[in-house]
């Protein structure tokens, strides 16, 4: 089930004639209980897809919003065990939203590639993005979560070249995810003309659905991307979003929500009126 | 990942250019000071009961051996037209010769380090802003090595084309392990001309801490086809290995991987990387250069492990028998000394890394030292 539910939601996607909006959210951030409850509301806020943040004591791809909500979470006790739970509960309640979870390689190298990837099948997990696995690394972990078929989603960057970019593009399963910015999660917003041009040339090289990730920090900017790939992914305004109502001793879980809804809402709006 | 390849393939040709290394050659003799004495400790060899000799690398200028790595990438950066500098540190010493380096060229440096480490190694941040670096303080994570090194690469990602993030360890994503290597093999191979020329024999023994083990892969590798020239590295054991917080990570780490490589890694039961401890900051790091996690594996090479006492007392035995007040890392080796000695017997030959002087670490000595009496 797993790729073919990213496929199979992407082809939907396509056809009602618009992007996907995918939330990034760090699986145990603040809390479970919280975390849950995020996760669970998100479809019915517009989410598409959803990419879970595996939390790791040293994320350093992503900027201060998203190392901070991989803290907090680790704080609370979070682990790849947990995170697998969190999945398998929500798969109990929602068949076809795919979940994709993103994080780094350590974990699941301490958990067991084979086990891991047997677990995630089990829970309902759909697609896995290894920040630190470049494609030169990732034979053994690929191998372990195609025979639970997983996809292993692979990035691309503004510094991607046209040969590695061809690399990137006959491996990734599901999506390509394109990272927007040269820098890490949430420093500064992506400039679209720039985006546009890069999207362009990582379609050129490969037939599948394009997601935009890091630097989608408003409903503008959302849409925007919306307009120009088959996928917008917030993350770093969600995470801050928490923070924000935590250190006001605040329930943060309807805000998140609230402020998803708001992309997705964007995202929605953005190509009704220029899709064929 | 292009970054890194790009890096691969500058450095190959880099290597196998003569004119790359003569240039390397010229800066370590007249800039760096190299050779370093091969000194033979007469009182610490009585002490140990064996020949301890001691390469001095703690003369070198800049007071360790991190300078020779920092000259041979600066020239590389140099080389492929980087203009801006970046480097993690953790006691400060590789932040020093960074910023050293960079200041011999004219080009502008930023040094990462944990606020922690900023904290206790105050005086190597005043020598990193004379010496016209800005030193960056860490605050994420647990705040110290490991942390600055996450903070630099985030760094180096998000300004790609014009900065060169030069590595202190034989960490990171390949090309460092094996390109810091190569600049500290120096240290080995000026060892072993100069033991053969004092001795007319080769060592029984080489000895060097390790953190993320530069100065000692420098020692071994010249020496790695010699197989009768036994190879021991001394890991900070910090508070001791049960207890949970020390440094050493092939004593009491598993395999897991960090910052681009595949190494022993101090990590809990979910592989979440843990703060290494010691007395020493420039051990603090919770994984260890890939090829020594090989030569252990493969048996060419022993690993102990020193206590933060062991290493203070090691510390004072050296100033007080050889007039040298070694750095705290290197205290690690000389606090091995006497098991290194009991295995080679009176009439071997132990050739130990002093790799940096103490200065650094007076006021830490003597706050454990007032403090105990």
């Amino acid at each position: 089930m797993s790729v073919a539910r990213i496929s199979g939601r992407f082809a939907a996607l396509k056809a009602e004639g618009r992007a996907a909006f995918i939330p990034y959210v760090v699986a145990g951030d603040p809390d479970a209980a919280s975390a849950w409850r995020i996760l669970e509301g998100l479809p019915a806020a517009g989410a598409d897809l959803i990419e879970l943040g595996l939390p790791f004591s040293d994320p350093m791809a992503d900027g201060p919003a998203i190392q901070r909500g991989a803290a907090r979470a680790l704080a609370e006790g979070m682990t790849v065990a947990g995170v697998l739970e969190l999945v398998r509960r929500f798969r109990a309640g929602d068949s076809v939203t795919p979940i994709i979870l993103m994080g780094y390689f350590n974990p699941i190298l301490s958990y067991g590639l084979d086990a891991f990837a047997k677990a995630a099948g089990e829970a309902g997990v759909d697609g896995l993005i290894m920040v630190d696995v470049p494609p030169e690394e990732a034979g053994p972990l690929s191998f372990a979560l195609e025979a639970r078929d997983i996809a292993l989603i692979r990035l691309a960057t503004p510094t991607t070249d046209a040969a590695r970019l061809t690399t990137v593009a006959s491996q990734t399963q599901g999506f390509v995810y394109f990272v927007a910015v040269t820098g890490v999660t949430g420093a500064k917003e992506a400039d679209a003309a720039a985006i546009a041009a890069d999207v362009g040339r990582v379609r050129a090289a490969c037939a599948l659905p394009v997601a935009v990730g890091f630097g989608i920090r408003t409903p503008d900017r959302a849409a925007e991307v919306a307009r120009i790939a088959d996928a917008a992914v917030v993350g770093s305004a969600l995470v801050e979003t928490i923070a924000q109502e935590i250190a006001i001793k605040r329930d943060p879980v309807p805000k998140v929500l609230d402020t998803a809804a708001a992309m997705a809402q964007a995202v929605r709006s953005a190509r009704v009126s220029s899709w064929p | 990942m292009p970054l890194v390849l790009a890096l691969e393939e500058a450095y190959a040709e880099a290597k196998a250019d003569p004119a790359f290394q003569s240039d390397l050659a010229g800066y370590l003799a007249s800039y760096v000071g190299r050779p370093s004495p091969l000194y033979f400790a007469r009182r610490l060899s009585v002490e140990v009961g064996a020949k301890v000799y001691l390469k001095r690398e703690e003369l070198n200028h800049t007071g360790a051996h991190k300078i020779n790595n920092c000259m041979g990438q600066i020239l590389l950066a140099q080389r492929m037209g980087k203009t801006r500098i970046i480097a993690e540190t953790g006691a400060g010493q590789h932040g020093v010769a960074t910023a050293t380096a960079c200041a011999l060229f004219g080009l502008p440096c930023v040094i990462y380090m944990g606020a922690v480490d900023v904290e206790r190694q105050a005086p190597n941040v005043l020598r990193m802003n004379l010496l016209g670096a800005e030193v960056r303080p860490v605050t994420s994570g647990s705040a110290t090595l490991k942390d600055a090194m996450n903070e630099a690469l985030r760094d180096w990602v998000s300004h790609v084309a014009d900065t060169y993030y030069l590595i202190g360890s034989t960490a990171g994503p390949h090309p460092y392990p094996l390109m810091v290597r190569d600049f500290q093999r120096v240290i080995g191979a000026e060892a072993r001309e100069q033991i053969l020329a004092l001795e007319q024999r080769l060592p029984d023994a080489l000895v060097a801490c390790v953190g993320g083990g530069s100065n000692a892969m420098g020692l071994f590798h010249p020496f790695l086809a010699d197989e009768g020239v036994r190879l021991f590295g001394v890991e900070a054991a910090g508070e001791g290995i049960d207890g949970g917080r020390h440094a050493a990570a092939l004593a009491g780490g598993r395999p897991g991987v960090l910052h681009g490589s595949h190494s022993y890694l101090l990590q809990d039961a979910d592989g979440q990387v843990l703060e290494a401890h010691s007395i020493s900051a420039g051990l603090d790091y919770p994984g260890i250069g890939p090829e020594h996690a090989w030569l252990r594996d493969v048996g060419r090479a022993r690993y102990l492990t020193a206590t933060d006492t062991e290493a203070l007392e090691a510390f004072q035995l050296c100033a007080r028998l050889e007039g040298i007040v070694p750095a705290l890392e290197s205290a690690h080796a000389l606090a091995k000394l006497p098991e290194v000695a009991a295995e080679v017997g009176k009439d071997g030959i132990v050739v130990l890394n002093l790799s940096g002087r103490g200065d650094k670490d007076l006021a830490t000595v003597a706050e454990r030292l007032g403090a105990k009496a």
